[in-house]
Formats: structure tokens, sequence, C-alpha cells
């Protein structure tokens, strides 16, 4: 591997770009190929492939390894409730950076959550830093609060966006944001209500099903669990 | 700074250091790290980072301290079928194929 593409990776990583190494293992010259660059290098399908999924691999054909190095996925909790208190650890534990935001003093109490990086006023850009690799959960029962951070989940691209709330509170919510402009399609990536249909009955075991969830969207699975009516208005 | 080993990478190849890089490139079975592992030696067997959590680490460092003084860089293979993965020691009953090349400063190829 050359130094100058080593920094090249190095760099990415701390930007949070994702990228490539392909290394022939023939000892011939490698290249470092970004995310954003991909369609154009003749492994196109490949990486392609191998971006969407995150994993690294050889190519027998090619003679490569490909080397992903994707950033490490986000999680946003809008909402410092006992369902986060379940979540960020377990989050944190599967390799998540966890960010908890609630500008409500009552709830947002250092005690519960000064082990995390957690910020007791509005979610806003800066604080939020949401990216392609970042899921955003939204947990505190107030539009004023949760609506914030979901517009800002879809403007930034966010691998997940979860609210929680019932069918009803979800259906006034898509009424809400499709009068504020909101397109139907961006509505619909919203997950909601949130989580797998596990029969979550705790706060605790709502943390399970919203972080089974997170997962299979950053894995790209199929979530049978997930019955279509759950997600409807 | 982090013990991340391409960021020990860099830093050790600033600091004027000879540097090979280790990959675990493939796995089979019960392999102890995943694929893309990667594992940073420098021309003094100075190391950071793991390819096996230190089944074959011994061998794979032999290799990359020559690698790392200009020797072309190689593919490894451990595995249960082979006897000098008994004797360094992957008995854990998986197969890992290591690629272990310099980190060139220059322009020139890899190898």
């Amino acid at each position: 591997m050359k130094l100058s593409d080593l920094k090249a990776v190095n760099a990415a990583r701390t930007e949070r770009r994702l990228c490539a190494v392909i290394t022939p293992l023939d000892g011939s010259e490698g290249r470092v190929v970004f995310a954003a660059d991909a369609a154009s290098d003749p492994l196109a399908g490949v990486l392609a492939r191998r971006f969407a999924s995150g994993t690294s691999g050889r190519e027998a054909e090619a003679g490569v390894f490909v080397r992903i190095h994707r950033p490490s996925p986000r999680l946003v909790v809008i909402g410092a409730v006992h369902v986060t208190q379940a979540l960020a650890p377990m989050a944190e534990a599967v390799g998540f950076e966890v960010t908890i935001i609630d500008p409500r003093g009552a709830f947002a109490t250092e005690e519960r959550f000064g082990a995390f990086d957690f910020h007791a006023e509005w979610p806003d850009d800066a604080l939020m830093k949401l990216d392609a690799e970042t899921a955003v959960v939204t947990l505190t029962h107030d539009p004023k609060i949760d609506d914030i951070a979901l517009l800002a989940a879809m403007k930034a691209d966010c691998f997940y966006i979860g609210a929680l709330g019932s069918r009803k509170t979800h259906a006034k919510r898509i009424d809400r944001m499709t009068a504020a402009g909101v397109s139907e399609a961006d509505m619909s990536r919203i997950h909601a209500p949130i989580g797998l249909a596990i029969g979550a009955a705790s706060p605790p075991e709502i943390a399970v099903s919203v972080l089974a969830e997170v997962i299979a969207a950053l894995r790209g699975a199929e979530t049978k669990a997930a019955a279509p009516e759950r997600r409807a208005a | 700074m982090t013990d991340d080993p391409l960021d020990v990478a860099e830093r050790w190849a600033k600091e004027g250091r000879r540097v090979a890089l280790a990959t675990v490139v493939d796995t089979w079975g019960s392999a102890p790290r995943p694929v893309g592992s990667h594992l940073v030696i420098d021309g003094e067997g100075a190391f950071e980072g793991s390819v096996s959590g230190g089944c074959v680490e011994g061998a794979v460092i032999a290799e990359a301290v020559e690698i790392a003084a200009g020797a072309p860089a190689k593919l490894l293979e451990f595995g249960v079928a082979d006897e000098t993965a008994w004797e360094v020691g992957l008995s854990c009953g998986g197969t890992i194929r290591i690629f272990v090349e310099p980190l060139a400063a220059g322009e020139g190829a890899a190898a």
C-alpha cells in the first residue's frame, strides 16, 4: 500500500467518508476509491455491492482484496426517557456512537445519562451531526421536539428514521408534516410505530425492538416481523 | 493518538520507520478475527492490531519484518490442514489467509 493511499484512507475515516481500498494480491499497486467515484471504477459492480453491504472481501476473479472502510454507525436519540436508558447502553455495546438530546430539564438528568454524549438542549444540526451512517430515533412524544429531528433526518438521508407513537399519533404526524410540505416519499421513510413487532411490553423491551430494527436497516435485512400495517397511517 | 492499526501505520511512517501491513483477506470456519482485520508491523518487529487473536501473530510478524525491510508482498495461509499452522498455533479450527505488504513511501508499486 502506498503511504499516500494510507493517508487518504485515514483522512476519509476521520471525515466519516465511505471508501474502499483495492489491493491486488499479486503485490502490484492498489488504489483507494471513494463511494462517490465508485461508478467510474473498473470494479464498479463489485464496489456497488460491497459499499451497500459494508463488507470487505476477496474478489477471486479480479485477483484483488477489497477493504471497505465504513464510518462507525451513529445513533441519535431524541428524548431522555425510560426507553433511552436501556437503548443507549445496548446500542453502544453493538458498536454505535450514541448521542442523546432532550431539551426538557425534568427528563434530562445528568445522573441518568451523564455517561453518554448527552445534551439538555433543543435538537439542532450542530448537535445531531446527521449523515447517511446515522440513525435517528425520536422518543419524546412531543411533536415540537420530535419533528425538528425527523425533518433533519430526512434531509440528511439518515439510514434509519424511527418515531415513537401509536398509529393514531403517526396519522396526525403525517397530516401535520404533509401540510408543512413534506413529500409522501419522505414520510414513508419514518418507521412508525417504531420497532420490530416482538410484542414489547416494557421500556427495555421496546428498546430491544427499536435497536433490532435499526440493525436490520444498517445491514439491509428484510424485516418480515414488521407487518406492513404497522407502518401504515 | 489512537491504537487503530492504520493510524499507527501512518504515525510510524512519519517517524521514518519501515512499515508492513498485514490484512485478513479470507477466512473459513471459526476464524477468530474477521476479514479486513489489520496488523501493522515495523522493521524491528513492533506491532499493533490483530489478525488472529494471538494464534498466528508470531509467524505473521516474522514474515512482515522481512517485507518491511524490502521483501515482496506475500499471501500467507494458516489452517488446520497445514502442519505449520499447528506449529504456530491456529488450533481454533479455522483457516485464514493473510496478505502482508510493505507500506511504500514512494511512487512505485507496493511490491
